[in-house]
């Protein structure tokens, strides 16, 4: 729930360090990295204090104070005037200003993401994660720490969010706080809901489905100053269709 | 030598004292039965002695020397104690095999995260789910067991504990007398190993023939102790089953 936030980090300090530093953009994204990892270590720490409900207000809190740092911090954000003008990565003398390029770079991250997330899965360490899904207080009678456990991945999906961020402020070259309101959140669960929980290939499903959604339906012709409303709409549909006939998504193996 | 004692153990759920200002002992490498009728308390207990529950009153006792006023789910296992439960909860979705293995791995999160899989894990939960008849389902979801097979492969995750002492809260109730037989050697087998284990438990046969040692709990508190012989013919003991 608190990706937009992290997400919002990553792509915050590429495009700082890209536009007011020499610091090129594997240095920045390792930077975005290192802040993510000690700001969801920090909040981390805070936000296990919290349960159910609370825990949720709590991560809703917590990107909504990040979008207000992002927004009103303006010597080093420019607030909502955006950073414009941050470069393309360039690496061994590859640039990656050509789009084809780029998604080769793009492809080779979310292989190297989807590896870090199935080994992730498949170590002992994934299966007590989904032991603490399945029933929290057995997992801890046989002396697992849950608190640490859940810290860990925390800190995990956050670095990888930052890396999303990275590469997202490097590809549009420009970005402002609204591209990481606690909407994004909402849309990133939306995601992983869509394509079936606990499940890696459902994510990349709901992902490829949810983005590719829009492009679909600016063939289907709605009148373009509706469009923007009947996407939502017809998200909140499928959302809810598939509450109702899958509740446990697309491939998914658990259900909500 | 006593392994765990109570001393003025207190449980509350808002007004009921469900146990209450309990004082027992239990004895290394017995077998302890505890009964008493529903609602006596005995969950209750259980849950204390396992840190699923947070004790409002009195402590607990391990080794003769170690007390505990508050204990995490967590800290259980470092004291050797591990448990089933009344009602069965298994890691649902997760297939037999890895109920068993996650008893097993590491348990410190970055030894986990780099522990890989190692063959011993394997080996001892292949063995444990021999034991109990479940090796052929080893790749089923737990959640797709019958009820029998449910409350075996409790049993059969309790061994891969490889603890010292034993929690068991009615592990033979509802079972089919072939079932019943296969946990009570296992019990049996669990004494010869000179391990503790508590067992609570309705059925009176089991209880006369399994344990050493019983404690008869009523309204929160010990009703009466002893050998289930002389303990179970006691009048009050009878009553407090029939009801006054
Ligand atoms: N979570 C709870 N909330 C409120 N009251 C509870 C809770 N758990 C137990 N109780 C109450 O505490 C008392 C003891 O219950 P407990 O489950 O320990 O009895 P028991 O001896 O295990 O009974 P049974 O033989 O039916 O399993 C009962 O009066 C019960 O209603
Ligand atoms: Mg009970």
């Amino acid at each position: 729930m608190t990706h937009a936030a992290f997400y919002g980090i990553g792509a915050y300090t590429t495009a700082i360090l890209l536009t007011k530093s020499g610091v090129g953009f594997f240095g920045a994204l390792v930077l975005g990295i290192a802040i993510a990892t000690a700001v969801s270590l920090l909040i981390g720490v805070v936000l296990s204090r919290f349960k159910g409900d609370y825990y949720a207000l709590g991560t809703l809190g917590f990107n909504t104070i990040v979008f207000g740092a992002f927004l009103n911090w303006k010597n080093l954000t420019q607030g909502s005037l955006g950073i414009p003008g941050i470069s393309r990565p360039e690496l061994f003398g590859i640039n990656f200003t050509n789009n084809f390029n780029f998604l080769i770079l793009a492809l080779i991250f979310l292989i190297l993401a989807y590896s870090v997330a199935r080994f992730v899965a498949n170590s002992p360490f994934g299966r007590v994660l989904k032991a603490i899904r399945e029933d929290e207080t057995v997992i801890s009678v046989f002396g697992y720490d849950t608190l640490h456990y859940k810290l860990v991945v925390f800190v995990i999906s956050a670095a990888m969010a930052a890396v999303a961020g990275s590469l997202f402020a490097s590809y549009i070259t420009f970005i402002d706080p609204s591209g990481f309101r606690v909407a994004e959140s909402m849309f990133i669960l939306a995601i992983i809901i869509l394509g079936g929980l606990a499940n890696l290939r459902g994510s990349l499903l709901g992902a490829f489905f949810l983005i590719l959604l829009p492009e679909v339906m600016r063939f289907v012709g709605f009148p373009s100053d509706i469009e923007a409303q009947m996407r939502q709409v017809v998200y909140g549909v499928i959302l809810i269709l598939l509450m109702l006939y899958r509740p446990q998504g697309l491939i998914g193996e658990y259900k909500l | 030598m006593k392994i765990i004692e109570t001393n003025n153990l207190i449980k509350r759920f808002d007004g009921v004292h469900a146990v209450d200002r309990l004082s027992i002992g239990i004895e290394k490498g017995q077998i302890t039965g505890i009964v008493g009728p529903n609602g006596s308390g005995k969950t209750t207990l259980i849950d204390l002695l396992s840190g699923v529950l947070e004790i409002d009153g009195g402590e607990i006792i391990i080794d003769g020397t170690k007390k505990i006023s508050r204990l995490l789910p967590h800290q259980v296992s470092l004291y050797g104690i591990t448990r089933t439960f009344q009602n069965v909860r298994l890691f649902e979705q997760m297939t037999v095999l890895d109920n068993i293995l996650v008893a097993e791995t590491e348990r410190n999160v970055f030894g986990s995260f780099f522990e890989g899989h190692a063959q011993c894990h394997y080996k001892t939960a292949e063995e444990v789910l021999r034991k109990v008849g479940l090796l052929e389902n080893k790749n089923r979801l737990a959640v797709s067991l019958s009820y029998g097979q449910r409350k075996l492969l409790e049993i059969a995750r309790v061994l891969a504990m490889k603890s010292r002492i034993y929690l068991f809260d009615e592990p033979f109730a509802g079972l089919f007398p072939e079932m019943r037989k296969i946990i009570s050697s296992i019990i049996q087998e669990l004494k010869r190993e000179n391990k503790t284990v508590i067992l609570v438990e309705h059925d009176m046969g089991l209880i006369r023939e399994l344990c050493e040692h019983i404690l008869v709990m009523d309204e929160g508190k010990l009703l009466a102790q002893g050998d289930p012989g002389s303990v179970l013919g006691k009048r009050e003991v009878i009553e407090a089953y029939l009801g006054r």
